[in-house]
């Protein structure tokens, strides 16, 4: 339960660097996500117990602070953090390409769905601007801020879940 | 006996000797001596005086170095300090600028329009959407669609609110539509955002006069804006003889990349229309 709620500090510290640092670092109109990174970096862990957890709360803090609507940050990070499950049990031995892997799967995943949200909400993007303006960038930026992210999140996973000396 | 006499003369011969070389010292008839007898012992204490001044400071001039590369290091320290806060005099400068000149418009507006100012503490991390939050909320009297403006000209409109912060809907956004007109032809149009934070003017008559640089401003239709605010410039036009409506490229006056503070319009309610919309409309 504690390890569960020591994500709420987490994500509060992350959201906040993202809303006031990262989200005005743009690379043409792309911008990396801190908490994506984050959740997923958490659930490719061998040694997470919480992800899911984790994911919800960093969803629901997005969603509640992100004007995309129908809690789509919310689906996109528990997707991400299914798929990360999924992709740990099968090749744990090598975190770090799972962890770019995730992250262009995250990334693509996450504007996806904000991409059919928007239009189901009466915004239609256009598609090619799209990927090529937002979509491409993001991920080159989430691709570049996914090893800082997985080096943190793996120093935080032995602090939280410590090897037990028999 | 013999030899007390010789004694005597002896030590008068010395007396004698003594007292001429001092008569002769006194006269000045020594010196040519003196000075060729002292010339080499000068030399040879000059040399020692040198070789034990550089023994000297050979022993003390480290200790020197340290004193002197402690108080580099201290007044290194010092410059470090003093550029650090010049920096951030020089940012709190830029800060009153923009306040001053956000202060400046509220004062000079002749609509007398009721302000709260605002710094811009954020983005919306979701990079398809042109948000801002800022540091004023429903405490401090704001509403959700409440117009937010700088004294450059119309930033966008209040989305959502809490106590103490602010969501902005700015007019870059995909999502947003302003009625504008379009001056000095005063034809009507709607100005959208995109996803690339670019400002399009649509909707416009084929009729209507449009030309590089003429003003965009705020219509007032629809109630969601003051009118006569302004927005930008137009920069190009697009009109092909097949479609219904011209629309035309806009550079914003606001720069919406460095947007630091706002002013919010606290005394314009947007019109709500949804009670006038029959439930039923096909």
């Amino acid at each position: 339960m504690l390890v569960s709620l020591l994500g709420i500090p987490i994500f509060t510290i992350l959201l906040m660097l993202q809303l006031a640092i990262v989200s005005r670092l743009p690379l043409l109109q792309g911008t990396a996500d801190l908490l994506m990174l984050f959740v997923i970096g958490w659930a490719l862990h061998e040694r997470v117990k919480h992800a899911w957890q984790w994911s919800l709360i960093a969803g629901i803090m997005v969603s509640l602070v992100s004007a995309t609507p129908f809690f789509a940050p919310l689906f996109a990070y528990l997707i991400a953090t299914a798929i990360g499950r999924l992709l740990q049990r099968q090749v744990w031995q090598t975190p770090i390409l799972a962890m770019l892997l995730m992250t262009f799967i995250g990334t693509v995943l996450y504007h996806g769905i904000t991409f059919v949200v928007l239009f189901f909400n009466g915004t239609a993007l256009p598609i090619q601007e799209s990927i090529s303006l937002v979509t491409l960038p993001s991920t080159l930026l989430n691709l570049i801020f996914a090893l800082p992210i997985f080096v943190i999140v793996n120093d935080l996973a032995h602090w939280v879940y410590p090897v037990e000396v028999i | 006996m013999k030899t007390t006499g010789s004694g005597f003369w002896q030590t008068a011969t010395l007396l004698l000797v003594g007292v001429g070389i001092v008569l002769f010292a006194l006269s000045g008839f020594m010196t040519p001596l003196l000075g060729t007898v002292l010339s080499p012992l000068v030399n040879v204490q000059e040399w020692l005086a040198t070789r034990y001044m550089a023994v000297y400071e050979f022993v003390t001039v480290p200790r020197d170095v340290a004193a002197l590369r402690a108080r580099n290091q201290q007044l290194e320290q010092e410059v470090t300090s003093l550029q650090a806060q010049i920096i951030e005099l020089q940012q709190q400068l830029r800060e009153a600028q923009v306040l001053y000149a956000l202060l400046d418009f509220a004062r000079s507006n002749p609509q007398g329009g009721q302000y709260v100012a605002a710094a811009v503490i954020g983005k919306d991390p979701n990079p398809f959407l042109k948000y801002v939050f800022i540091d004023r909320g429903s405490d401090d009297g704001l509403r959700r669609g409440m117009p937010v403006i700088t004294n450059q000209g119309l930033v966008g409109q209040i989305d959502a609110v809490t106590a103490t912060a602010a969501r902005v809907r700015l007019i870059t956004d995909p999502s947003s539509v302003v009625n504008v007109r379009i001056e000095p032809h005063r034809s009507e149009a709607q100005l959208v955002g995109s996803v690339t934070g670019d400002l399009t003017v649509e909707m416009v008559s084929q009729d209507a006069p449009l030309q590089p640089g003429d003003l965009v401003l705020t219509s007032g239709l629809g109630g969601t804006f003051p009118s006569d605010l302004l927005i930008g410039q137009v920069i190009s036009v697009r009109k092909q003889s097949n479609e219904l409506f011209q629309s035309a490229a806009i550079q914003p006056v606001v720069d919406f990349s460095t947007l630091q503070a706002v002013l919010v319009i606290t005394n314009f309610r947007p019109v709500d229309f949804s009670p006038l919309i029959p439930a039923n409309t096909p």
